[in-house]
């Protein structure tokens, strides 16, 4: 009789570690793609941003300090790697890219082509699907770090080599605002 | 995680539901069919022996056969059909730059949502409306107008493919798409059988002249009152159908309006979409009664999406616009507050 219990019990831990450890690795793996997601997005926007900068680069001569902005912006990004870095970058490039549109709203010409609407448009759904995939992102990393520190569960995380994901922040409100705030700091620039 | 478990809820909700309808549905055709066979069962009996006698029930058979074959047909090709219906052409190569943003924004809510991207339709039609409609994410396909894409500014198209997104995600599109499929077949029973009486009655009449001639006490009671109940049903399944979608739709915008208020995090600008679409007062003619259920906005509105008040609650298929965008405006208001209050607070 008390052997039954004991196997049982035996039986029951090593049927919760199975469970524990494959709810641990299902879950960094949707980390991983999350952050795929994100990567896609984020190369998409490099591939426009030569683009945007070469059809404005006639019309807007005497710009050119907020287009070596962008150019540069991009660059330090492509060359950026993990969560931090890369959100940092890519958060710089928002900015740079923010007054680059600004600008774009005084050249009304340029606004009447076609190509450049496109452009923008494009630019625009290619930052909303960082966004949301940021969102998507941050939510599932979340879950994985809560459920890797939570009690039980912590003693099957370093079986499954979990380790804290990075999470993509941003300081929301500053980035909202940005270009305006810029816009006017460049007027008065000069 | 609260999220989740309530996400689970929903869908789980909205798969009983649609057992829950099917079920029903089978159930009201067996009463049509076997009812019809008791009438005419009970109405026979007592004939001569050389005239007919409705032994077998065969109505009830056939009835209850092609009720499971509209189930399985509504189910298998039922998003197709409303999308028929509606005329709408699926957008693969986005040709204009409105186009263009529509596929963009359709993208983005499938990332926000973390769903598969749906298909895309446009239905020709210059009044702004929008359904989704499918089994389930993986065959969902979303419509506009023509309509909606010229009056809607990108953010407002946003939150109005967030709000559908928010049906395909709860699985309401499969509550919705078999309603509809049932909707169409009972409307059509309901025709066909009055047009079937208005043509028989003359043989009815003779039946029954008929038997007041031979036995003087008429009929069987209880056949005639079956029959009448039977008669009956006909006449009001097309309403309660209709009701029924309507009841079902109206619990469901304000959940869809929430959530895609919470993809797009901008509960404003559905509000002011919502305004638009409200302001739009001509009907949605290529979407027919039908399928109203599936839209955001009642697409013949006029008579009750507008007002308030219990009647209006029972038939309208959806709740006051009026209240849906205070209910957004309110998440708006307590969005903007917990934002500025952020902003003043130290982090």
């Amino acid at each position: 009789m008390g052997t039954i219990v004991l196997l049982a019990l035996i039986a029951g831990i090593v049927l919760w570690m199975v469970g524990a450890y494959n709810g641990l690795i299902s879950l960094k793996n949707q980390v991983v793609n999350g952050w795929k997601q994100i990567d896609v997005q984020l190369k998409r926007r490099h591939d426009l941003i030569p683009n945007l900068v070469n059809t404005v680069k006639g019309a807007m001569d005497f710009e050119r300090s907020t287009l070596d902005a962008v150019i540069s912006a991009r660059n330090r990004a492509i060359g950026a790697t993990g969560v931090q870095q890369t959100a940092k970058a890519e958060g710089e490039l928002t900015q740079a890219l923010g007054r680059l549109f600004a600008l774009t709203e005084a050249y009304p010409d340029l606004k009447a082509t076609n190509n450049v609407a496109q452009l923008q448009e494009e630019l625009t759904s290619t930052e909303n699907k960082i966004g949301f995939a940021r969102q998507l992102y941050n939510d599932v990393a979340t879950q994985y770090n809560t459920r890797q520190m939570q009690f039980p569960t912590n003693l099957v995380a370093g079986l499954a080599k979990a380790s804290p994901a990075e999470l993509w922040e941003i300081e929301d409100a500053s980035e909202r605002a940005v270009p305006m705030v810029d816009l006017s700091a460049n007027k008065r620039g000069a | 995680m609260s999220d989740d478990a309530n996400l689970f809820a929903q869908q789980q909700a909205n798969r009983r539901r649609s057992t829950w309808l099917t079920i029903g549905f089978i159930l009201f055709f067996a009463w049509v069919g076997f009812g019809g066979d008791l009438a005419f069962w009970l109405l026979t009996a007592d004939t001569p022996p050389g005239s007919y006698h409705h032994v077998v029930p065969f109505i009830g058979i056939f009835s209850v056969l092609s009720a499971a074959a509209i189930c399985w047909y509504s189910w298998r090709h039922g998003a197709e059909r409303v999308l028929w219906a509606t005329g709408a052409w699926e957008l693969i190569e986005p040709a204009t730059p409105e186009q263009k943003q529509l596929v963009n924004v359709v993208e983005e809510m499938a990332i926000a949502s973390g769903l598969p991207k749906p298909r895309v339709w446009i239905v020709p039609d210059t009044d702004p409306n929008a359904f989704a409609t499918g089994r389930d994410a993986a065959t969902a396909s979303v419509a506009v107008t023509e309509g909606l894409l010229a009056t809607l500014s990108r953010d407002e198209l946003q939150a109005v493919i967030a709000h559908e997104m928010g049906h395909v995600r709860n699985l309401d599109i499969r509550l919705m798409t078999l309603l509809a499929g049932m909707i169409g077949a009972i409307a059509l029973l309901s025709d066909g059988m009055g047009r079937m009486l208005g043509r028989g009655s003359t043989m009815g009449g003779r039946w029954g002249g008929g038997k007041g001639g031979k036995g003087g006490k008429g009929g069987n009671p209880l056949g005639v009152v079956i029959l009448v109940l039977w008669l009956l049903t006909l006449v009001v399944a097309p309403v309660i159908s209709r009701l029924l979608a309507m009841a079902v739709s109206r619990k469901r915008e304000y959940l869809a309006d929430a959530t895609g208020a919470q993809l797009t995090r901008t509960p404003m600008a559905l509000a002011s979409a919502l305004e638009k679409l409200e302001g739009a007062t001509a009907a949605t003619a290529s979407i027919s009664r039908g399928a109203a259920h599936l839209c955001i906005v009642d697409p013949s509105p006029g008579l009750m999406s507008s007002r308030e008040g219990f009647l209006a609650d029972f038939v309208a298929s959806h709740p006051p616009i009026r209240q849906r965008i205070v209910r957004l405006r309110g998440m708006g208001y307590q969005q903007a507050k917990r934002e500025t209050a952020g902003a003043l607070s130290p982090p």
